[in-house]
């Protein structure tokens, strides 16, 4: 009998060695005429267990990891593939109370599910989102989409049903389905993991979306630092084309969808929505001035949706089981769930989906075990590198997007991450203006300039030259920039920078007061 | 006086500089030939060249620009504000380091100097051996397995200065 084990094609997985366990696994089961078949899943999100192996057995899939290919030979004769004992045995899956905790809707299918066949798509419940909103009303699947409570995921938590109610009342002969998938945000992962574990829904619910407003054309901008997930995506959307899900005849309905993928080129502004249109059509990705709205006049001066990954793989379980389904879940007015990506010095990094609000604090050391490190966390950064950096004292708030803002701060795409008690956080302030100098697009001087200029009055902090001074200096700089920028870049990158140096003033105080003598005698 | 000139629209005039070499040429035409027809089409033409030829002479861009009739300046722009589009050829190799926030909580900042000392390299540049180009970037999705670097299009997490010259070794290894 064929026994059938899951090792992940996730790109983090495949960082850590999951091909190499692979050749392992099928050299191993040549030379002995063990009938395994290997199927590529995506990743279940632990990243401490890469690369996860798991064994259909009679009583589920039992997980062992991390494997290292030397391991495949023990694990072969300790019996794995009956799910026997071995020192790397974590059980059932869905017994691990990481994984197991979790409320998952939108990645329900990832990692269990083998991620380019729409056979297995469909046996999960795949396109039933689609076969409901094929026989609805565009404005009905307008409706259900703003009652469920979704927001934009990418990071802006604009409520969803309101952009497409705008698009579906916007006259044009051509709309547009826009998936911004240029996921640039540090300590983010989850439209990636999304991409590689479960591509078809992605497709789906942009297919949906384009029912529900009139358009006939979407595009997946995805960056070009994701080869993985680009693959999975280019071979799906051939599948859904092949077997009438994306053409000229969806499901046999006689409507149409058309999709495409286009690779950005490493500029991180492309994820701010108008840049990344202005990208689209061929050119510098420089912001533009809202009004007028992208879904009002957006891709080639079209009506057009644009959506993050995570919003728009939403879609389907909203159509599928109804918009209370979703809204029954998380608090206040962030409805649903928050796929929550656990990063950087923590001991158990990975993909979290939780309903919103739980708090910071559970999910470091519940979910995370505390740092990697085993030091004491001492600044935690959410919402990537334009979020507050949050001392202890905050990591009791819930997840919600009104919490967060309450202490300036924000979820954004939801990517946490920690830092231990070694970091210096003058240089993490200094690196955020930094950054922002690197990939600001130039429309605005204070962005463009004052970013530059804000390295250097921090660097002049530290050194104690004129400490006082410098420091108003810095908080007027960055009240220019947050009232002065017309996108997200400029205008939240002083958010690390004021809450470094309100949360870990010591930090910026190390360097005793230099003699005067020491300015050239002046 | 100057009539030809004259003649020549603003936006279509392929002179000057040097020429392709008769292969590039044939690249950076098949490029144009697969995605001149798409909506927005200069950024996928520009991919495709660099594909190809591993960067996008300046020679291609009086080509690509009189084939979609944009201007020079338009295609320039784009080489120009684009972070991966390179105009000049790269070593065998592109170390791709990430120097974003997840992997600097996990050391790469110290990696950074490690790796510049060990191939003897700033940002952008390329060992004397032609080996190896050192590139910066700004977050790989893999920041769970931090600190994160690519070597061409393979992702290697949890890289340490020891294990980074391992990378070395089999990437060498892996392309005799």
């Amino acid at each position: 009998m064929t026994t059938t084990i899951y090792v992940s094609r996730d790109a983090s997985a495949l960082a850590v060695g999951a091909d190499r366990v692979v050749r392992s696994l099928a050299e191993h089961a040549a030379r002995t005429g063990a009938d395994i078949r290997v199927v590529r899943n995506g990743s279940r999100g632990m990243f401490w267990l890469e690369p996860l192996v798991e064994v259909a057995t009679p009583a589920g899939r039992i997980a062992y990891g991390p494997v290292q290919p030397n391991d495949v030979v023990t694990l072969f004769a300790a019996g794995f593939m009956q799910g026997a004992a071995h020192a790397l045995r974590l059980g059932k899956v869905e017994d691990i109370a990481y994984f197991g905790k979790q409320e998952r809707l939108t990645f329900a299918r990832v990692g269990i599910t083998d991620p380019v066949s729409l056979d297995d798509y469909r046996a999960h419940g795949g396109l039933a989102g689609l076969g409901k909103a094929l026989d609805m009303a565009p404005a009905d699947i307008v409706k259900r989409v703003t009652d469920s409570g979704l927001r934009g995921r990418g990071g802006a938590a604009f409520p969803a049903g309101i952009k497409w109610n705008t698009a579906l009342g916007a006259q044009s002969t051509q709309k547009y389905i826009v998936c911004n998938a240029d996921e640039g945000d540090s300590g983010t992962f989850s439209d990636r993991m999304l991409m590689e574990g479960d591509p078809f829904v992605l497709i789906e619910g942009m297919i949906i979306a384009g029912l529900a407003v009139g358009a006939t054309q979407g595009y997946i901008y995805l960056r070009c630092e994701y080869p993985h997930a680009h693959e999975a995506l280019q071979s799906t959307i051939a599948t859904a084309y092949a077997n009438q899900v994306l053409g000229g005849d969806i499901l046999g309905s006689g409507k149409r969808f058309d999709l495409d993928v286009r690779l950005g080129a490493g500029a991180y502004i492309c994820g701010e929505e108008t840049s990344l249109l202005d990208s689209l059509e061929g050119k510098r990705g420089q912001v533009r001035a809202k009004p007028p709205l992208p879904a009002i006049k957006g891709l080639f001066g079209q009506p057009t949706i644009i959506n993050n990954v995570i919003t728009l793989a939403s879609v389907p379980i909203i159509l599928d089981k109804g918009a209370e389904y979703y809204r029954d879940f998380g608090m206040g007015r962030s409805r649903g769930t928050l796929p929550l990506q656990l990063a950087g010095n923590i001991r158990h990094g990975g993909l979290v989906e939780k309903a919103f609000g739980l708090t910071l604090r559970e999910l470091l050391y519940d979910y995370g075990g505390g740092s990697a490190t085993g030091r004491p966390i001492r600044a935690v950064q959410v919402g990537g590198p334009l979020g507050a950096y949050l001392p202890e004292s905050q990591f009791d708030t819930p997840i919600d997007y009104e919490a967060f803002a309450a202490i300036k701060g924000m979820l954004g795409h939801g990517g946490i991450v920690a830092f231990d008690n070694t970091v210096d956080m003058a240089q993490q302030a200094r690196f955020a203006m930094e950054f922002c100098a690197i990939e600001s697009c130039g429309k605005c001087t204070p962005c463009r300039i004052g970013s530059t200029r804000g390295v250097e009055v921090i660097d002049r902090i530290v050194a104690n030259h004129s400490r006082a001074m410098n420091t108003t200096l810095l908080r007027d700089l960055c009240d220019t920039m947050v009232n002065g920028s017309l996108c997200a870049l400029g205008g939240l990158t002083p958010y690390p920078v004021l809450s470094a140096l309100e949360h870990f003033p010591e930090d910026f105080s190390k360097e005793p007061a230099l003699p005067q003598s020491a300015f050239g005698g002046g | 006086m100057r009539k030809a000139a004259e003649q020549v629209p603003l936006k279509a005039a392929p002179h000057g500089g040097p020429a392709l070499p008769p292969d590039q040429a044939g690249a950076v035409q098949a490029a144009l030939d697969a995605h001149r027809d798409a909506a927005g089409a200069l950024l996928p033409v520009l991919h495709a060249v660099q594909d190809a030829l591993g960067y996008v002479p300046e020679a291609a861009v009086p080509v690509i620009a009189h084939d979609l009739n944009q201007s020079r300046a338009e295609v320039h722009g784009m080489l120009s504000f684009y972070h991966y589009f390179r105009t000049r050829p790269s070593g065998r190799h592109i170390v791709y380091l990430c120097r974003a926030e997840a992997c600097q909580s996990m050391g790469a900042r110290e990696l950074e100097a490690q790796v510049k000392q060990r191939l003897g390299i700033d940002f952008h540049e390329t060992t004397a051996d032609g080996e190896f180009t050192l590139e910066p970037v700004y977050c790989l999705g893999n920041c769970a397995c931090a600190p994160s670097v690519m070597v061409d299009k393979t992702l290697h997490g949890r890289v340490d200065a020891e294990r980074f010259d391992a990378l070395l070794v089999e990437t060498a290894e892996a392309a005799k």
